[in-house]
């Protein structure tokens, strides 16, 4: 109870807390998703403060920096590209009216409703759960050897609960199909051009953000970092390279962006369903392959995590422009 | 003696974080506050990392801080220019970018 740093957790926690309200009240949507930013960079290093490394990798690369890209893209969208927000949004930083148009007070009654009980819930599970219980560390510990890695939320993700990890990248995929499908009518909008001075910064960071991704992956076996983490990161790549205008997705692209998407998801269906038989069930790797097999899984998995999110930043797909400047949607 | 010097280092830099948070909150508009943060904090993590690198112990994690100072400073001049750029670029027609 004496640790010096409870002031700082305390101080930690009223700052989140804070931040999370703030995101809420503010009425500009720019400043809501820098805010968000924020309380997500305050969130990781929560998740440092409690020792979980790898939600903290996790949250500050995917939570934080690849969902802040992505929001900001959806703010310029709406605002320049379609217009959604109207001519009055788009020009003024604030809207000039606080309330675009009032909620209904039913929904906000029902919107409180719900909150509170969810807040409710979480409350009841909180104060019904065992206090200072061992939790899962012992079994994780005994089952370890079996698992072919020597790091624990490795082994948790990739062997002991694959299935859920399995699910996770489906989600992803399911999300670049469906922007794919729903943008296919909307304007081509590509990311605003950044100038010289951002393809020189490009070109100095991104060796060092390959490598780091890299280092992610391969690290995730014994200590913090793995696929998510590494394919957030390798996303940034992504992200970079249309933000400098240094690739420009083409038609002739779609083809292989893809096989991207669905190489994760298939891969890792595939090794599942492979490995049976011989008394084995489905994700029951036979233990001498199994650190081979959870590598190329995670391998594959994470070239498909970053092609997605880098395409869920591009958005839609890439059209043929016509000479006419229209598009040619076939 | 190490120990009491890095102290005074991430003491110092701590000092510029301050600076340069409180030109943000008074100055005027957005390029004064752009100097102020991009500067002061600039110099203030490299005298933070200078200082935690006194702390530890070995080589390669020092080569790390020098990394990650490296390529923070690199990124904040990059995003402080892209701001100072984007401001003055949006002016004409806004007026004052300074939200």
């Amino acid at each position: 109870m004496t640790d010096p740093l409870i002031l700082f957790d305390l101080l930690l926690a009223l700052a989140i807390t804070a931040l999370a309200m703030a995101v809420m009240a503010v009425r500009d949507m720019f400043a809501a998703i820098v805010l968000f930013i924020i309380f997500g960079l305050f969130s990781a290093l929560a998740w440092v403060r409690l020792s979980a490394p790898d939600v903290a990798l996790a949250e500050a690369a995917i939570g934080t920096g690849v969902t802040g890209a992505l929001l900001l893209k959806t703010l310029h969208h709406i605002r320049h590209v379609t217009g959604t927000l109207g001519r009055q949004d788009a020009v003024s930083q604030t809207p000039a009216s606080p309330v675009p148009m009032p909620v209904p007070m039913p929904v906000i009654w029902a919107n409180a409703a719900f909150c509170g009980l969810i807040t409710l819930g979480l409350a009841v599970a909180f104060l019904g759960a065992p206090q200072a219980g061992p939790g899962f560390d012992a079994l994780v510990a005994d089952a370890m050897p079996a698992s072919g890695v020597d790091h624990p939320v490795t082994a948790v993700l990739l062997n002991f609960r694959a299935y859920d990890t399995l699910m996770e990248v489906v989600v992803l995929l399911a999300a670049v199909i469906t922007v794919w499908q729903i943008e296919r009518g909307l304007s081509d909008a590509p990311a605003p051009a950044l100038g010289e001075v951002f393809q020189g910064f490009a070109r100095l960071t991104l060796p060092a953000i390959v490598v780091l991704g890299t280092y992610l992956l391969w690290k995730g076996a014994e200590a913090p970092g793995g696929a998510f983490q590494g394919g957030a990161v390798l996303a940034a790549v992504g992200l970079v390279l249309l933000l400098a205008r240094l690739y420009v997705p083409q038609p002739s692209h779609r083809p292989v962006a893809r096989w991207a998407f669905v190489l994760g998801t298939g891969a890792f269906a595939a090794v599942a369903l492979l490995v049976t038989g011989g008394g084995r069930v489905a994700f029951q790797y036979p233990l001498e392959h199994a650190k081979t097999l959870i590598l190329l899984i995670e391998a594959l998995v994470t070239i498909s995590i970053a092609v997605t999110l880098a395409a869920l930043f591009h958005g839609r797909e890439p059209v043929a422009l016509r000479v006419d400047g229209g598009r040619d949607d076939t | 003696m190490l120990d009491l010097i890095a102290a005074g280092l991430i003491g110092f830099g701590t000092v510029f974080f301050i600076a340069g948070t409180v030109g943000l909150l008074r100055f005027p508009d957005i390029f004064c506050r752009l100097h102020a943060l991009t500067k002061a904090d600039g110099l203030g993590l490299a005298l933070i990392a200078l200082g935690v690198a006194l702390m530890v112990g070995t080589w390669a994690e020092v080569f790390r801080i020098a990394l990650i100072w490296f390529f923070v400073a690199v990124a904040s001049a990059t995003s402080g220019h892209l701001i100072a750029a984007h401001a003055r670029q949006s002016m004409p027609q806004t007026g004052e970018a300074d939200d």
